[in-house]
């Protein structure tokens, strides 16, 4: 197998989540859209360390933050979300626009 | 192709179909479904490169994280059980060229940059060079992980939390 055969799924991955992040209105919706571009990461990582550079473990450990990145960006995602929804009953992110322009 | 490389393809393949759809169903339950078979996918990829403990963890990590995510969706979600067509988005044309566009870009330098070869071999046991290496020279990483994950506890509870960060109790200002 080649690294390209990794990359290239997880670029679409990444494309197809980045989509999410960008058009999705509900919060939640556009946090799975950031979940799927991680999974694109892990994706590409997991080949470049298996077919790149597998006798260090730096690969792995970078797997391991991924992970962690992606469990903590929900978990703040969504004490905002239920932040911003008690305050104001705001579970969109048009009606959320304070800092726009 | 090697059993391997088809093993690949077809969890790469429903990995992504998997992802688009997550944007293209009805509902939210099945949006979160539709993500756990993505995350799962490449979960099980990564079983079949070899790395037998941050395959496992991955599945494990991402069944918790997403029933944690069906809680929230049915919380939040109008149209949880998807008896109606959903679709909510803004700028649609917008993001979806932007999204063509950076695959196009990425999958382009994924085949035009000339990846290095591969130096030595796989470890006989990646479980344990990964746990060597984060309980030695890799300690930093785990210790800023584990004080992300510390800090990001407290700055939820604090979010989330009836009163918010700005009152505190015993406060007469702040006392209705």
């Amino acid at each position: 197998m080649t690294p390209q055969e990794f990359l290239l799924p997880a670029a679409a991955l990444f494309a197809v989540g980045l989509y999410g992040a960008l058009s999705q209105q509900s919060i939640v919706m556009l946090m799975m859209g950031l979940e799927l571009m991680i999974n694109g990461l892990v994706l590409a990582v997991g080949g470049f360390w298996r077919l790149v550079a597998p006798a260090g473990a730096d690969g792995q450990v970078l797997i391991l933050v991924a992970v962690t990145v992606m469990a903590l960006e929900m978990a703040m995602g969504f004490a905002v979300t239920t932040a911003i929804f008690r305050a104001r009953e705001v579970d969109m992110t048009d009606a959320a626009g304070d800092l726009r322009g | 192709m090697t059993a391997q490389q088809v093993a690949f393809w077809a969890l790469a393949v429903v990995s992504v179909a998997a992802g688009v759809a997550v944007f293209t169903v009805d509902s939210m339950a099945r949006a979160t479904l539709a993500l756990l078979v993505s995350l799962v996918c490449v979960g099980l990829i990564l079983l079949l490169t070899g790395l037998t403990y941050l395959g496992v963890l991955v599945i494990l990590m991402m069944v918790m994280e997403m029933m944690v995510m069906a809680v929230f969706m049915v919380m939040y979600m109008m149209n949880p059980g998807g008896l109606m067509p959903m679709k909510m988005v803004h700028n649609n044309g917008g993001a979806m060229a932007v999204a063509a566009g950076v695959f196009v870009l990425l999958a382009g330098g994924a085949f035009l940059v000339p990846w290095p070869v591969r130096r030595g071999g796989l470890p006989a046991d990646p479980t344990r060079a990964l746990g060597v290496a984060v309980m030695g020279p890799k300690m930093l990483v785990m210790m800023v992980v584990g004080v992300a994950i510390l800090a990001t506890m407290v700055a939820t509870v604090v979010l989330a939390v009836h009163r918010g960060r700005g009152d505190r109790p015993g406060d007469p200002e702040a006392e209705p």
